[in-house]
This record gives C-alpha cells, structure tokens and sequence, in this order.
C-alpha cells in the first residue's frame, strides 16, 4: 500500500496536465469532475496510505526515491518522497481539505469565465503543496514550494480583467520572492558546508558539524526563516495576504488560509533540528509570531471587507503558529495548523457564499440579516467563527490555541511577555471573529440575496463543519480528559515539551479572554453600535483606526523605503546608463563609417593617389622609423 | 664603355615613377592613364635591372620579364575595360564611370 505513495502528487498534476491541455475543449462537467475527482483520489490514496503507515508499517518512517533528478559529482538530489508522521498529517490535511475546496469550488465557479483554466491551477496548487510536504531533500521542497508560490500568482490575478488583481498578484510574488531568494541562499549554505541536501542526512550532520549557536548555524536557519516568514506572511513581510483577496473565494480559502501559508510552518517544523541548534533565531521566531498575531488582529478588527477580515485572521493564526515554534512546542503548532486548516477554509466559503448571494459585496457593513435567509451557512460560519475565536470546550480551536498558550506560558523559551501577547490575541480573534458574525448575519437585511448555494457548496460546508468540532478531541488538555492522541503520534518527529506544571489561572484565563472578547463585540456590533461610532469618532480614534485599517501602515512604509526609490531609479536609469558605453562605440562607428564614405567617390584618379600617399606614407614611416 | 652609376639608373627610375603617377593623377582619358600605368611599371623593372646590376646579380632581370608579362595581362584586360567603357558611355572620361559610388 506504501508504493502508492507517489500516486498523492502525481494525481493532481497529472489533473493538470490534461486540464491544462485540454481543458478548455472539454465541457464545464467534465472540467469540474477532472479536477475534483483528481483530487478526490489524492486524497482517498493519502487516507488508504496514511491507515496502512500508521497500523501497518513497523518503523517511524517510509521513504520512496523514485529517480536521481540531476547528478553532478557529489550533489545528486532525487526525486523521491519520504513519509513520517509530520508530512502524513501535512498530506491528509492538504488533500482532504484541497478536496473539499475543490468540490465547493465546481459550484463556486460554474458562472465563471477561464472554468478549465481555473481547476487546472488549483491542481497544479495541490499536486506543488503535496510534492513540498512529500519531498525528502531541500531541493524538492524547493520545487514545491516556489510551485505554490506561482501558483498562487497565477489565481490571486485569476480574473485578470481587472489590472488591480494583476497588481495585488505581482506584489504576492514579490514579497514572497524575497523570502524565496533568502531561504534558497540558506540551502546553498546548507550544501556548502554539509554536503547533502537530504532532509535526513542534513538533520544528522548539523547535529554533528554544528555547535548550539555557531554562527553557520544561526546564518543557515536564519535564511531558512526568512523563506518561511515570506510564504508565511509574518512580520515583515506580511502585505501581500490582505491584497492577495483579489482572487476567488476558494482560491483564499485554499491558498491564503488553510495551506499555502502554513508552508513556512512545516519548513520550520521539518526542520526544527537546525533551528534547535540556532536558539537565537528561535526566540526571534516566536517574538515575530507574537508581535504579528497582535498587530494582524488589531487589523482585522477594524476591515471592511468580509475577506480582508479573514486574510488578517490568518496572518495572526499562523503567527500563533510561529509562537509555538518558536518556545519549541512543534507538535502545538502543527497541531494548530490543523484546525486552523478546517476552521478557516469553512469560513472563508461560507463568505464565498455570502459575497456571491449579494452579487459581489464584500463590506461586511452592508450584509445584515443574513441568519434567516441562509441559515445553514449561518451556522456553519457559527461554527467556524467559535472555532476560531477557540470558545471552550466544543470547538477544535480552542483545543489547539490552548495548547499553544500553555506551552508558552511553560516552556523554557517562552515566559509571561510571550504568553501574555498570545492571550491578548486570543481576545482579539473572539472579538473579531463575532464582528464577523454580528455584522454580516444578525441586524437588519440591507441587501437583497440572490444565489443560494448548490449541493455541491453545501456538502463541504458540512463536512469542514463537523470537522472544526471534531478535530480538536484528539488532544486535549490535562484537565479535560488528557487526550494526548496527536502529540504522541508527532512524537516520532518532533520532540516534545516536558509537561509544565499545572496552573489553572492561566488554564482559565485563555477561554475567558475569549468569552470577553465575544461578549464586547455583541456589546459594540451589535448592542451597542453607537458606542463604537463614538470610539471611531473621536480624533484619536479615527486616527488609529485609519492607521490600522491600512495594516499598520507597512504598505506606506515599504512604498516610500523600497518601491519608491526603486522607482525612482528605474525612471532614472530608463536610457541605461550601462548601455551609454555601448552605445558610445555603435555611434562613433556610425560616425567614421559616414566621414569614410565620403573617401568614396568612385573617381578612379582619387582611389589611385590616395593608394599612393598610403605607400608613401607607409615608406615614409619605414624608412624614416 | 664605362660603368653607369647606380644612383643615376635609380633616379631615372624614381623620375619616370613620378611621371607615370602625376599622368596617372592628372589626365582624365583612360588610355593615357594606362599609358602611364605602364611607365611606372617600366619604372619598377628599371629599378631591378639596376640592381640587379649593381649586385652582379640575374634576378634583377627574371623580375623585368615578370613585370613585362604582368604589363602585357594588365594592357590586355585594361584595354577590354576601356572598350567597354566606351560602349557604355560614349567617352573616355574615366571620371564619368563614377556609378559604384552608389
């Protein structure tokens, strides 16, 4: 059953393949059942392949190497793919939800323009995403992961009509390109100094070559990181996610929420050897993932847009994630990253269903009432909102974000300032999550609904629904049944926290920050909307809220630090100034060649004396030198 | 009859090289110009008799038949060119056939 490991990415690219050629003579049922069924099979293949890794197969790990890909002396990567618990849950988590948004998206896009070319990239998307958690060496990784990246330039400018997709989709490339370059520079220095690019091999040499703290390896995993903090989007390189929202619906549900960004994650977490060795980039990791998931949810309190809300949200939850790296608690944050997976793609479909109904509108202050006209999305975007705000108890979030604060809190490399940034996020996010809710679902009906969602919308609605309840109950907290299903699993892979001691201040102060946090945005959305219209009307007020409404100002800032001056120059150098040199010799060339050709008169007298002063003067020099 | 200098056969040489060259230069009618090609070459094989001659050497004068077999090549296609000169142009004027300028 393990052979058919390879079958997970080459599935969906072989999908793509025949979309991609064709697609677009193909009629809109076939296109929809290709791409999905490609998927799909993906998907059952990882399921089937997960049972048997897991009951089956005696050791901690499976490798398959199908063939040497380049070989040059010593540097020989393969194409080959290695399973273990880490990349099985990374597998199960992108081909299932993939599936999922893939299904939503055949009814989604059934009155779109470019329908073959769009299932042919978010094929493309998953069979890239699969082949970054598969591969067994950097390089591969490497391949998957710039995969994404295109693919996510490709669909975020998917309706390419419009020139500012095309803008939002170039700055998606370039931000993230900068992280690329930096994280491709920190595997050429891992080569350099270790000789291999095999995952395995790197891990065991680094521990061997490297000290904790030398220099190579803070230099190399601070690279690493700097890759991760662009695919990410961290602190700083966190702008292009909210313009990334130009893209359709699922595509941010896909991409920008439940998988791509989450790449940076995994990087760290397959890893977590090197940056073990790198402590200080370690605290760096988690001081970034605090001060990010502060600052995105401060953003996200104060959009407009339905979506944008939602692109704020997963910057703040990865950054949760990159918390729990970074005080050392892996399995927490991969644990995170799988509810976040399910939360987070259920409720930016559900918002797809929303934006759609009402023809496109995405201010979330001219939706209202949509409870009774659409009640099941309601609840399922209820339910994905209460998950996300982690509500105790009964949603996957809690679960996860918990676990995260407790680890900050206990571990070694965490401590109070860190804790305390996660807990103030945790009220922000239920704060909100529930604005969300509040504005677009209770209140009055604003706008007219039109399109109500088709089978195909509902059933994953249903499914990551369920999923945003249930996930969570494979691990839970020592007070409440200690579960500890997921952590033992990831064991194999990443090492774990020594358990903390218990403190139930701290155990109860995150559900209760939440609760605060849900029960202040009933007060000021929905209760109250007056109160807020006084904050906001206060010249601070506006002021910061202007401020955070345009995410910290960073897009001002890296406008006039780097794109500007950029500008600038380029504008500047428009006759290029290199070019001048060149041209220099093309026109002084052109200037003789014109002067010589007046010696040209066809005058057989002129050519004859001027043969003899040529001979003359050739004499002359002769004999007079 | 008494040995003639060296220097005076090759001044007399230099002196009909300069002839040819200003008839060359100056007459626009193309016989005499290939009249005067032609002293200058017989200006270049008096220079090798000369010194030939002054060296006691044969050579100076296997270099004379060469330069006259070469003259009598050259005559022979100058003077084809300049029937056809003729035909085309009406005149002998070696200025007038001034059209590969272009």
């Amino acid at each position: 059953m393990l052979d058919l490991l390879w079958l997970i990415p080459a599935l969906p690219c072989a999908g793509f393949v025949v979309l991609a050629m064709v697609g677009s003579r193909l009629s809109r049922p076939v296109v929809a059942s290709l791409g999905v069924i490609s998927v799909g099979l993906s998907a059952a293949v990882a399921l089937l392949v997960g049972v048997d890794f897991v009951w089956f197969w005696p050791e901690n790990m499976y490798a398959q190497r199908l063939w040497t890909w380049i070989a040059v002396d010593r540097f020989t990567p393969a194409i080959g793919f290695s399973l273990d618990a880490l990349s099985l849950v990374m597998i199960l988590v992108v081909s299932v939800v993939g599936f999922l948004i893939l299904l939503y998206s055949a009814g989604f896009m059934i009155g779109s323009e470019g329908y073959s070319r769009f299932f042919a990239y978010m094929n493309l998307f998953v069979g890239s995403m699969l082949t970054l958690v598969m591969a067994d060496n950097l390089l591969l990784l490497y391949l998957g992961w710039e995969g994404v990246g295109l693919c996510s330039y490709l669909l975020i400018g998917f309706w390419h009509s419009d020139p500012a997709n095309g803008r939002a989709a170039i700055k998606a490339f370039i931000v993230t390109r900068v992280g690329d370059a930096s994280m491709a520079v920190g595997i050429f220095l891992i080569f350099v100094s270790l000789g291999t690019l095999q995952i395995e091999d790197v891990m065991q040499k680094a521990q061997i070559t490297w000290a904790v703290g030398s220099g190579t390896a803070i230099a190399a995993s601070a690279l690493l990181l700097g890759g991760a903090l662009g695919k990410s989007a961290q602190l700083p390189l966190q702008t292009w996610l909210p313009d990334a929202m130009a893209g359709p619906t699922p595509v941010s549900a896909l991409i920008h929420a439940a998988t791509m960004v989450t790449a940076g994650v995994y990087l760290i977490a397959r890893t977590h050897v090197l940056f073990m060795l790198a402590p200080p980039v370690l605290t760096a990791i988690a001081v970034i993932g605090a001060i990010t998931l502060l600052i995105a949810g401060v953003s996200a309190l104060t959009q407009h847009d339905i979506k944008r809300v939602l692109a704020y949200s997963t910057i703040s939850q990865v950054g949760y994630m990159f918390l729990a790296l970074g005080v050392g608690a892996w399995s927490a944050a991969i644990f995170h990253f799988v509810t976040h997976a399910c939360f987070k793609a259920l409720l930016f479909l559900c918002a797809g269903v929303v934006i759609q109904g009402l023809d496109e509108e995405h201010n979330m202050f001219k939706m209202g009432g949509l409870r009774r006209v659409i009640p099941g999305t309601f609840w399922a975007f209820l339910v994905g909102a209460a998950s996300l705000s982690a509500l105790p108890i009964v949603t996957a979030g809690f679960y996860s974000k918990d676990l995260i604060l407790m680890e900050a809190w206990s571990s070694q490399a965490g401590g109070g300032w860190l804790w305390l940034a996660g807990l103030t996020g945790a009220f922000l996010t239920s704060m909100y999550a529930f604005r969300m809710v509040f504005l677009t679902f209770f209140g009055e009906a604003k706008a007219e609904f039109h399109k109500r969602p088709d089978i195909s919308m509902t059933i994953p609605l249903v499914i990551l629904a369920a999923l945003s309840i249930v996930v969570g109950f494979i691990e839970t907290p020592r007070s409440l049944g200690s579960i500890t299903f997921f952590s033992d699993f990831m064991e194999s892979v990443l090492p774990e926290l020594p358990a903390g001691a218990l403190n139930t201040a701290v155990e109860i102060s995150a559900p209760l920050a939440s609760v605060i946090g849900l029960y202040l945005a009933y007060l000021l959305f929905l209760r109250r909307p007056r109160w807020t219209e006084r904050i906001t009307g206060t010249a601070a007020g506006s002021l910061l809220h202007a401020y955070w409404f345009s995410g910290w100002g960073f897009d001002w800032l890296y406008d006039w630090l780097i794109v500007t001056p950029l500008a600038r120059a380029a504008n500047w150098n428009k006759e290029d100034v290199i070019d001048l040199g060149y041209g220099a010799i093309a026109w002084v060339s052109t200037v003789s060649s014109m002067a010589l050709a007046l010696t040209q008169t066809g005058k057989i007298r002129w050519y004859a004396a001027a043969i003899a002063l040529g001979a003359l003067l050739f004499i002359g020099i002769v004999v007079l030198g | 009859m008494g040995q003639i200098p060296t220097e005076h056969g090759l001044i007399l040489a230099g002196l009909l090289f300069i002839l040819g060259l200003v008839g060359l230069l100056a007459r626009r009618n193309v016989i005499f110009m290939l009249l005067s090609v032609e002293i200058m070459l017989n200006a270049a094989g008096l220079a090798f008799v000369t010194a030939g001659a002054r060296w006691n050497q044969p050579d100076g004068q296997v270099m004379f038949i060469f330069v006259l077999t070469m003259a009598a090549a050259e005559v022979s296609v100058g003077l084809a060119l300049v029937l056809l000169l003729y035909q085309k142009f009406k005149t002998l004027d070696a200025d007038a056939a001034s059209r590969l300028r272009d």
